[in-house]
């Protein structure tokens, strides 16, 4: 017999948002109220569960368990509410429902709430958070772990997203076709921030899984956004390689230096589909640039069968549309290893001159690479220790020295 | 939803010619936001300098030549909108000639149910 409690874990992963989604509606937009609804209702499936056995529908009766609960709660206030004053505050739609036969007949609204936690009226950082929470489903206490903060800090800092939303009165919504083009893209940073933020760090798997997690829902409810499956191809190539990115001390490996043995063929082969998917569409975006970028080398057999020139090209576009000088030191790296090192040095000094990069250890570490490639020791020397200088993790820090002590 | 739509200068921002040529006219704006039942009320202020801040402090009133805080931005009008949700809001917002050359603050009312 299955572990009820592995069957209440499943169904979270997919249901949570969902019955999250369902219950802001109903409720009007009472965030709390649909989260601790949502909560009582796996909480009492666990309780249940293993003494009735699990019901034919789990998330038919999560749904319907917190509906209810949402709809005595709010009732009960009311009651409260109207000893002191004349309110009518139930609606008749409000009744306590039983369970619908199908889970096709519970509506979705997880897209409305990707777009709702995401709105640009909000930081990123409670786009972030609140995406964590009422779309991932983790608690309070494993989003402040995963920042390094106090789970007292973080749950202000969810408080205060939601009141923004309820105040400010951003809508419960997917934007019309006309805002589409400028929201989206604040969704799908979102979900490409996450992944970031997760990778490589053990503490954070779970951000990276539920990062992954989320482009694949996005993709199931916009199944015609070509830049959503895109992203999605684009974490799935990058996490592909996750396993050869640090060796068994914890050590970073560069790209080329990868065992690519460790890559996982079947989620490069996945994202590979995917981004095929997306650019049969025929409306490139920069995330399917990345995603092919990412492709070009999932798919070299060794670091010196990379199509260098391929991926010169594709930072060139990618760069026409997103013209920001991390993306200007990107294409450097990559004319760099298409045409010779001599070829990159002149464009790296320009992004010296323009001073945006002013600070950013990768510019002199990309120098020093070329330097290094060009056999210009004493220079490559240089830049290495200024790069030493400016690395924000330890680390990259090891990763530089080991590179200095190579030069000889 | 009412929200109290700030019309301020942005000291940091020099409109380039595609903003001064593109920017929509403010009459039209008017006219359309009250055709639309949206703007409810709206008028231009005097600058800073004209302003006196008033406050009372045990008992007695106390009076202060200019703003309450000396902000770089500077209010030259405000609009009462009443609107959807804030969605509506940025798009009435940002059909404001000064939002594209200066900026606009959007705050929501304190709805009678919070109070």
């Amino acid at each position: 017999m299955t572990d009820v409690g592995d069957v209440v874990a499943a169904v979270y992963a997919d249901g949570w948002s969902r019955i999250v989604a369902t219950l802001i509606r109903l409720t009007g937009g009472d965030w709390d109220l649909a989260e601790e609804c949502a909560q009582d209702a796996f909480a009492r499936a666990l309780r249940r569960w293993p003494v009735s056995g699990v019901p034919e529908r789990p998330l038919a009766w999560l749904t319907t368990t917190a509906r209810n609960r949402a709809i005595d709660v709010i009732r009960r206030a009311s009651v409260e509410a109207g000893k002191l004053r004349e309110a009518g505050m139930v609606e008749p739609s409000m009744e306590p429902v039983p369970a619908p036969a199908y889970d096709a007949e519970i509506p979705d609204e997880r897209l409305e709430l990707i777009f709702t936690c995401c709105h640009p009226a909000l930081s990123v950082e409670a786009q972030v958070v609140l995406t964590l929470r009422s779309l991932a489903g983790m608690s309070t206490a494993e989003i402040a772990a995963a920042f390094l903060v106090s789970e007292k800090t973080m749950g202000q800092r969810l408080f205060r997203a939601k009141q923004k939303i309820k105040n400010a009165g951003i809508p419960f919504r997917v934007p019309p076709a006309h805002l589409l083009p400028e929201r989206l893209p604040t969704v799908l940073h979102v979900l490409y921030l996450l992944f970031n933020a997760g990778y490589g760090d053990p503490s954070r798997e779970r951000v990276t899984a539920e990062a992954i997690r989320l482009a694949r829902l996005l993709v199931a409810l916009m199944p015609d956004e070509p830049e959503a499956r895109g992203l999605l191809a684009l974490v799935l190539l990058h996490d592909a390689r996750h396993a050869a990115r640090a060796d068994t001390d914890g050590e970073l490996v560069a790209l080329d230096e990868q065992d690519r043995s460790l890559w996982d063929g079947a989620r490069i082969a996945e994202g590979e589909a995917e981004l095929e998917r997306a650019l049969r569409r025929r409306r490139a975006g920069p995330f399917q640039l990345q995603a092919a970028i990412a492709a070009c080398h999932a798919t070299a057999t060794t670091a010196a069968g990379t199509d260098w020139p391929q991926i010169a090209g594709l930072y060139t576009e990618l760069l026409r549309l997103v013209p920001t000088p991390v993306v200007a030191l990107n294409r450097a790296v990559a004319i760099g290893m298409a045409d010779g090192p001599e070829a990159a040095l002149p464009i790296l000094g320009e992004l010296a001159a323009d001073g945006r990069l002013d600070g950013y250890h990768l510019l002199p570490a990309t120098r020093a690479e070329m330097l290094r490639r060009a056999g210009r020791d004493g220079e490559a020397r240089e830049a290495y220790a200024a790069a030493l200088e400016l690395a924000p993790t330890e680390a990259e820090r090891r990763f530089l020295r080991r590179r200095i002590d190579g030069l000889g | 939803m009412k929200y109290l739509m700030l019309v301020c200068l942005d000291p940091s921002f020099t409109p380039g010619p595609n903003e001064v040529d593109d920017a929509p006219d403010v009459n039209e704006w008017v006219k359309e936001m009250d055709g639309r039942g949206i703007r409810l009320i709206g008028e231009r202020t005097r600058p800073a300098s004209d302003a006196t801040t008033v406050r009372v402090r045990g008992g007695e009133v106390l009076l202060t030549d200019g703003p309450f805080a000396e902000t770089k931005e500077q209010m030259v009008g405000f609009d009462v909108l009443d609107c959807a949700d804030l969605d509506e809001a940025i798009d009435v917002a940002s059909k404001h000639p000064m939002a594209w050359g200066g900026l606009i603050e959007l705050r929501p009312f304190w709805e009678g149910d919070d109070a």
